[in-house]
């Protein structure tokens, strides 16, 4: 829940400009950008998400190394992807 | 993956351990409290303590949010779930949080409705999908996350959804940090700041520590290097007889946070009097609650929530082990009747807690590298 995971943006939605999808390790899942407002992401950038919500933008070598500090916590971070998987912001 | 070697570079550990050894002055100890639970979790997976010398001193802090939320809003949370037609939404972290008459998991085979989410954005789905039934999400966690319930009670209210509302838990850190510093017990040298908190609030608030209390901080991020990087900007600021507040996790902490974030909060709660804290007690404006505007989503009024006070198990430490009091293995009924498995306390429940981390990392046999020690003439 307090883990920050890193997401590329890779599509804004269409009609709802406070959505986006993004990329995290595979899974595509829509996320709230609505914290960004004051300097929103464009597909290609990369976002660290909180319980669905992107609280900043960082860049690729942020995204890796924060990638692989949460690969390597084990237990906490699948759940956290199970839970993304599961997730269904509309 | 490639530029991940550059932050596990063993040679750069070792380099900043050597730089740290050398800014101790000869019979002084010192200090440092670690606040977030994240920064305890890398600490201990990765053996910083190895790269210390036994000089300096890692206190593990309160920044972990299951572990501070007391046994009484777990029954209040329960007892909101078992009202009719209630459906609530939790974090998944809470759902073996003990209270004293079982977790929401033990809650669910008795009948409730407790699900997990990912995300309070997934309560609006269940809420939209089920009219006739009022959806209460269980909101916790510090300024990471209050940001996130503010937004989707804000959503809720452009949709005119009328039968989504929030248990409202979100605590704020800088309260909870001033009673560490005034508590008796502790006394500390310096902090190393949250991460992911400060991405929101800023580095300002802590600005009272080091001019009020005369202690540095350091915000730091989450890698083994930039725990040790901060540990380091800490003693230099002590070797100099400075205290200021400095940003190690500048490429992701913006110095006045998050202004949107802070907006959304603002907009939608407001800081309580004061809140019980497990193992802390109670701390005067340390939690936020619904704002009075929007009074049509704050569970506590909806519901009748019997706010009764439950006082921790008699042997489980967690207040000690928040406090930084005691270290994880000193309580009593560490890794024998509580277990990640068997939690008796919060600290042991979520894997940032102080415990669940020791259980799972640490080591009795300390291994320190050689540049940590100490050697002078």
């Amino acid at each position: 829940m307090c883990l920050g995971i890193p997401g590329e943006v890779i599509e804004l939605h269409p009609e709802q400009p406070d959505l986006a999808k993004v990329d995290v390790n595979g899974v595509r899942r829509m996320i709230n950008i609505g914290l960004l407002v004051d300097d929103p992401p464009v597909p290609g950038e990369w976002v660290l998400i909180h319980v669905g919500f992107a609280l900043s933008k960082i860049d690729e070598r942020e995204a890796a190394s924060a990638m692989e500090f949460l690969e390597g916590i084990g237990q906490a971070y699948e759940d956290e992807i199970a839970a993304l998987r599961a997730s269904l912001i509309e | 993956m490639r530029f991940v070697d550059e932050f596990r570079d063993a040679d750069k550990a070792r380099a900043l351990a050597a730089k740290i050894a050398a800014l101790c002055e000869p019979g002084r100890r010192y200090k440092l409290m670690e606040v977030c639970g994240g920064h305890t979790h890398t600490i201990y997976k990765h053996g910083l303590e190895d790269y210390l010398p036994e000089a300096v001193q890692l206190v593990h802090g309160p920044g972990c949010p299951v572990c501070v939320i007391p046994m009484g809003r777990v029954d209040d949370a329960i007892h909101l779930a078992s009202q009719p037609d209630v459906i609530m939404t939790s974090f998944g972290d809470m759902m073996r949080v003990p209270g004293s008459g079982g977790s929401f998991f033990d809650a669910n085979a008795e009948g409730t409705n407790i699900r997990m989410v990912y995300s309070p954005l997934d309560s609006l789905k269940i809420a939209r999908q089920n009219p006739d039934k009022q959806v209460v999400f269980m909101a916790i966690g510090f300024e990471t996350t209050a940001p996130s319930t503010a937004m989707t009670m804000l959503r809720a209210a452009r949709e005119g959804l009328t039968n989504f509302s929030v248990f409202c838990n979100h605590v704020t850190i800088v309260p909870a940090i001033k009673a560490i510093l005034d508590s008796p017990d502790l006394r500390l040298d310096g902090f190393i700041g949250p991460g992911h908190v400060s991405t929101v609030i800023g580095c300002r608030p802590y600005e009272f520590i080091a001019s009020q209390y005369g202690k540095p901080v350091v915000t730091a991020g989450f890698e083994p290097l930039d725990i040790l990087q901060s540990i380091y900007m800490l003693m230099v600021q002590l070797s100099q007889g400075r205290s200021e507040v400095e940003n190690q996790y500048s490429r992701v902490v913006p110095w006045d946070g998050n202004q949107a974030a802070l907006r959304a909060i603002n907009e939608t709660m407001e800081l309580r009097p004061y809140f019980e804290w497990r193992g802390l007690g109670f701390i005067s404006h340390s939690a936020l609650k619904v704002r009075e505007k929007y009074a049509a989503m704050d569970a506590e009024l909806l519901f009748q929530v019997p706010g009764v006070r439950v006082a921790d198990p008699k042997a489980c430490q967690c207040g000690e082990v928040l406090k930084g009091v005691l270290k994880p293995w000193e309580c009593k009924v560490f890794g024998t009747a509580c277990t990640p498995e068997t939690p008796i306390g919060t600290c042991m429940v979520s894997p940032e807690g102080a415990c669940a981390a020791y259980y799972n990392f640490g080591r009795m046999n300390r291994n320190r590298v050689p540049e940590a020690q100490v050697t002078r003439a």
